[in-house]
């Protein structure tokens, strides 16, 4: 899967977990989750449950720490896709 | 000095009406809340009838954030929040803040989490799934759920502290919150309290046996308060919520005031002389009514409307009696009595809350809402306190004070002085 459908894709995943819709229509992998999307850090853990659960994929504890931006985001769903495939 | 404490909001969620000017309309009309059931027929509850407010979660879209309100699973909670953000937004004050409010606090009590959000979890654990529980259990799982939604939204800086006290829950808040302000601890504080009743809970209850059972297919008819052919209570859900003030505090930014909280007391009855968990010992019910009455300085003879706890179980007799020695009135100089029971049913912690909203309501139109479903009222009840102060129908008169009163198991007592404001 394409790093740009997976951007796409999260966009409706982090919806929920953020008030800024605008910042969150115009991410980039450069986006920062806390800092620019102001998610609460607490909810980080559930778009990784959402996201677990969106690709069928398990993300543990080491691979979400890599999750603060979206680009290695992209990054973590597509390892653990690679590796189910 | 002895500060005064008026109230300046009201916020009530009930099976007759999401907001005041309904709940208003319904308590002045007779209105009941009491529905039939299906599931708990399925559940084969000798009692099958409940109160429950018509609420969605989707209500509180203009309440709390989209983030907060996505995640948010538990009613008694969601209950609270919109009662106390209405009392709030009543009061006059924007919901929006920068800064926390250190001079006003929040006291909110209710029973227990939402038992299916409980069951929810622990099925997840039993299946080994725990990882997909997310970061929104914790806070709704705890008893501090519904009060830290509450001060977080508003930005409360003051006391923030989340009660339980059973059927004496409600009132029992609301005189804490008096006396934080009383005292000199708060200028302001929000007060109240919530219950969802989840199908667990009414089951232990109805296990009791202490639920109205005789009145599956006539609803309306099933809470009898003070009536002879009362068996049981009915199950309600709902919340309450106020806005306690420091007078000086109100006048200043010209707060429309609705009434003043005279005084009023909380004790339990030691469970000793009669009083068990689940029976309220009649010394204890007396002294709380009695020092409620001298902690707000009146007279007996000026309580014009007496609201009651009457559930409409065999306690209600022994809860007029109690009245009737507590005020050192009986028969015709009894003062009226009511139970907004007959309505919306008991709702366990919310009922205090609920029902304090009712009184001020009373006090402020000047009226006394009708017993429904006393067409055959208990002759003991009768003889003690006199027919014509058991209202059936409304009754439009100066209300100035009101005594409320609440009793909870484990024997705790609740009971607020309610006057209309003179300055």
């Amino acid at each position: 899967m394409d790093r740009e459908t997976i951007l796409a894709e999260l966009k409706k995943v982090m919806a929920p977990y953020t008030e800024n819709k605008e910042k969150l229509a115009a991410i980039t992998e450069e986006t920062d989750l806390i800092k620019d999307l102001n998610i609460n850090s607490s909810n980080l853990v559930d778009i990784i449950i959402d996201a677990e659960t969106k690709y069928n994929v398990e993300i543990d504890m080491e691979s979400s720490e890599r999750m603060i931006r979206v680009g290695g985001a992209i990054d973590v769903i597509q390892e653990k896709l690679n590796k189910t495939a | 000095m002895k500060r005064r404490v008026v109230v300046t909001g009201m916020g009530v969620v009930s099976s007759v009406g999401n907001s005041v000017p309904e709940f208003l309309q319904a308590i002045r009309n007779g209105t009941s809340g009491i529905r039939f059931i299906p599931a708990y027929k399925e559940h084969k509850f000798n009692c099958q009838v409940s109160g429950n407010p018509d609420f969605e979660l989707d209500m509180l879209r203009d309440y709390i954030t989209e983030t907060s309100l996505y995640g948010l699973k538990v009613k008694g909670i969601a209950y609270g929040i919109k009662a106390s953000i209405d009392a709030w937004t009543m009061a006059g004050n924007p919901i929006e803040s920068e800064k926390p409010s250190w001079d006003t606090g929040c006291i909110f009590g209710g029973s227990v989490a939402d038992g299916q959000m409980i069951r929810n979890v622990i099925n997840r654990v039993e299946a080994n799934e725990s990882r997909k529980l997310g970061s929104r259990i914790v806070e709704q799982f705890m008893n501090s759920g519904v009060t830290s939604y509450i001060s977080g939204r508003l930005g409360l800086g003051n006391r923030v502290v989340s009660t339980s006290a059973a059927c004496a829950t409600g009132a029992q808040a609301i005189l804490m919150g008096y006396e934080y302000i009383k005292f000199g601890t708060a200028k302001r504080m929000v007060v109240g309290s919530t219950e969802y009743v989840d199908s667990y809970m009414f089951g232990a209850f109805d296990s009791m046996r202490v639920l109205a059972r005789s009145y599956n297919d006539s609803p309306e008819r099933a809470s009898r308060p003070m009536s002879a052919t009362a068996n049981g209570f009915v199950p309600g859900s709902g919340a309450g919520a106020l806005i306690l003030e420091d007078l000086d505090y109100a006048l200043d930014r010209n707060a429309v005031i609705y009434a003043e909280i005279l005084g009023g007391n909380t004790n339990s009855g030691g469970q000793r002389n009669g009083g068990t968990m689940t029976a309220p010992s009649s010394e204890g019910v007396i002294k709380c009514i009695q020092d409620a009455i001298a902690d707000a300085r009146v007279d007996a003879d000026s309580i014009d409307l007496v609201s009651g706890h009457l559930t409409a179980t065999m306690a209600d007799k022994l809860e007029i009696k109690n009245w009737v020695t507590a005020l050192g009135r009986s028969g015709a100089e009894f003062p009226l009595i009511n139970s907004l029971k007959s309505m919306i049913g008991h709702c366990l912690s919310g009922a205090g809350s609920i029902e304090a909203v009712a009184a001020i309501l009373q006090l402020v139109h000047d009226f006394a809402h009708p017993n429904i479903n006393l067409e055959d009222p208990n002759p003991e009840i009768a003889d003690l306190i006199g027919l014509e102060n058991m209202p059936t129908a409304i009754v439009k008169k100066e209300i100035n004070i009101v005594a409320k009163a609440n009793f909870g198991f484990g024997d705790v007592n609740s009971c607020l002085i309610l006057s209309k404001y003179r300055p």
